[in-house]
């Protein structure tokens, strides 16, 4: 695994996408800081809050090489024939990434300091700082691992940054998103049906098995129906109820103002764990069709 | 060291393998013969792990490759048909990581590594990264990443294609030397090829084990199979007619050409006393023989031959799969 590993981090400091992710880290981070710390504030989460959105930038850079260039490179072969377990080889490169993701969160972490060190007016609250920091780390470290697995999806680099991006910015507006659907019981299973079939979709593309995918997508919408004609009122906001807890992003909230929000990490590590499961199932699936 | 039974692999309706046995012993080459499409890298796909078959097991020195994958994959060693490198590292870079992938120890690193570089003949090239590497080296690279972790098996997905001549009898003299401390498996569609490198081959088409044995082994098999060719100066009716009472004739074929017909006949008796009855033969009926030729199939024949029997046999619509695929 520390070879996957190594060469995975090798990978990531040869090329610029990880210098590019850093730069616009410590950039805006800069930026944020001077604007938001130095004006007074004591709350360093105001920062990170701000610099969330440098990850829907930077994690499909940073993710879709991983496993997409592997397999453009045909070298996807040899990971296939290395005595390893997939789970070995996945979790390699997940944490090559997360290395990755955390370089400029350790100068990052200087800021703070810096500004009660520097500034006459600032006065950073310091385990409020610290606690929003881990928060913004497991954030990132859940996104790699939705990036990962968009990676392990696609047949190309490009497609792989592409759909990422697009899954990172509807999960980034997934809570203003939902509020346009209405309140009603009936839009709500409208919309939670559409996503039931969406996911469909995605049982399609994961198992190449259409009679699979199709018998999956009428169960969850039978299941649907049924608990629509058994409790119709239950369904009222219910979409939007659903979409904000799969709103990664909106969960870094909850780190504002001194709490180090365990709930959350518990939240983040689990999706990051998720993800990196469908990861190694993706690419155990390779194994069984062509 | 290998043992295949009962190989099927699908790809959603086409059948890339269909039913393969076969058994790989140690310290010999063997080749995978079978033209374009035949299956052969699917089968070494599943041999490898790589690739999951639909029906049938495969046991690597006794591990299962489905069930014990990590102690399979341990006993062999991998090139497939594109050599899968990392282009932006050095080629000691590259060696150093598959080595460490393969769980070779620390101690051990650097002497498989010059072992390796050595033999597969990339020591002085060790430094230079990858991407600006000419085919044939490429090639090597590949072979030399194949032999880390000391493998028993050495699997070898068209190790050949695509280089210049030299290169290829370089390549091939590096697999000959190869099959002395490892059981070697190579694929190709080209018979010189396997001729002239492996101990053992393989014939495989349309997925299925058509015949096996050592070059001369097939050669033997074929040498029943001896064809006359004739020119006389006959009808094609009456020349037929002439062939009717001799003993060993299997088949005639008849193409006439103006007053004078030509014959292919096949016998079963590969005896040279064949000449001698064909011809009386001709003589009995007073048909001039302006030609008489004896033909004895070589392997190229025979791999013509038999990849052409079972295109005939698959033919006829759903016709049932002929039982172990096998030809005796």
């Amino acid at each position: 695994m520390s070879a996957i590993y190594e060469r995975e981090l090798d990978s990531q400091l040869n090329g610029l996408t990880g210098y590019v992710y850093g730069a616009l880290m410590l950039l805006f981070g800069g930026i944020y800081v001077m604007v938001c710390q130095l004006d007074g504030s004591p709350y360093f989460t105001e920062t990170l809050d701000g610099l969330r959105f440098i990850y829907f930038v930077s994690i499909p850079l940073l993710t879709m090489r991983s496993i997409a260039e592997e397999r453009h490179q045909k070298t996807d072969q040899l990971l296939y024939s290395l005595p390893l377990s997939m789970t070995r080889i996945v979790l390699g490169k997940y944490l090559a990434l997360v290395t990755v993701l955390a370089m400029p969160m350790a100068v990052m972490a200087l800021y703070p300091l810096a500004v009660n060190a520097l500034a006459a007016s600032g006065t950073v609250h310091l385990r409020a700082a610290y606690s929003a920091l881990a928060g913004f780390f497991f954030l990132g470290m859940a996104l790699a691992a939705v990036g990962l697995f968009v990676s392990s999806l696609a047949e190309s680099v490009g497609v792989a940054a592409g759909i990422c991006f697009l899954v990172m910015l509807l999960t980034y507006f997934l809570t203003p998103l939902a509020g346009y659907i209405p309140a009603s019981p009936l839009a709500s299973l409208i919309a939670l049906a559409v996503t039931a079939a969406l996911f469909g979709l995605l049982v399609w593309r994961l198992t190449r098995n259409g009679g699979f995918a199709a018998a999956f997508t009428l169960a969850l919408e039978a299941a649907l129906g049924v608990c629509f004609a058994v409790d119709s009122q239950r369904f009222g906001g219910l979409f939007a109820e659903l979409a904000g807890k799969l709103a990664v992003f909106d969960r870094f909230e909850s780190f504002a103002y001194d709490i180090l929000d365990l709930r959350a990490i518990a939240y983040f590590v689990s999706v990051a764990a998720v993800f990196l499961f469908l990861t190694v199932q993706s690419m155990e699936r390779r194994r069984w069709a062509s | 060291m290998i043992e295949v039974s009962h190989l099927t692999k699908r790809y959603g309706g086409r059948t890339a393998v269909e039913d393969l046995s076969f058994t790989v012993g140690s310290g010999a080459v063997y080749g995978l013969l079978g033209p374009n499409g035949a299956g052969k890298t699917t089968t070494m796909n599943i041999l490898t792990g790589c690739l999951a078959a639909t029906e049938g097991q495969v046991t690597i020195g006794g591990h299962d490759i489905f069930d014990e994958p990590i102690q399979a994959k341990r006993l062999v060693g991998y090139l497939p048909e594109q050599p899968p490198l990392y282009m932006g590292m050095t080629v000691r870079e590259y060696l150093s990581f598959v080595a460490r992938a393969k769980g070779v120890r620390p101690a051990q690193l650097d002497g498989q590594l010059e072992r390796a570089a050595a033999v597969a003949g990339v020591g002085d090239v060790a430094e230079r990264l990858i991407r600006n590497l000419s085919k044939g080296y490429r090639q090597r690279v590949g072979i030399a990443q194949a032999l880390l972790g000391e493998p028993e098996v050495i699997i070898l997905d068209e190790p050949t294609v695509g280089l210049d001549p030299l290169q290829i009898v370089e390549i091939r003299q590096l697999i000959s030397s190869l099959g002395r401390e490892h059981t070697v498996i190579l694929s190709s569609h080209i018979l010189s090829e396997v001729q002239a490198i492996c101990g053992q081959i393989l014939l495989i088409h349309k997925g299925r084990l058509v015949a096996s044995g050592t070059p001369e082994q097939l050669e033997a098999q074929s040498a029943g199979q001896v064809t006359y060719r004739l020119t006389v100066k006959a009808g094609p009716l009456e020349a037929r007619q002439a062939l009717e009472p001799v003993s060993g004739v299997t088949e005639v074929k008849t193409a006439p050409a103006g007053e004078r017909t030509e014959l292919t006949v096949a016998v079963s008796d590969p005896s040279p006393a064949m000449d001698e009855r064909i011809s009386f033969a001709m003589s009995d009926k007073r048909i001039p023989v302006l030609r008489l030729e004896r033909e004895q199939a070589d392997l190229e024949d025979v791999f013509l031959a038999l990849t052409r029997d079972a295109d005939q046999t698959a033919a006829p619509g759903r016709a049932p799969a002929r039982k172990g695929g096998r030809r005796p």
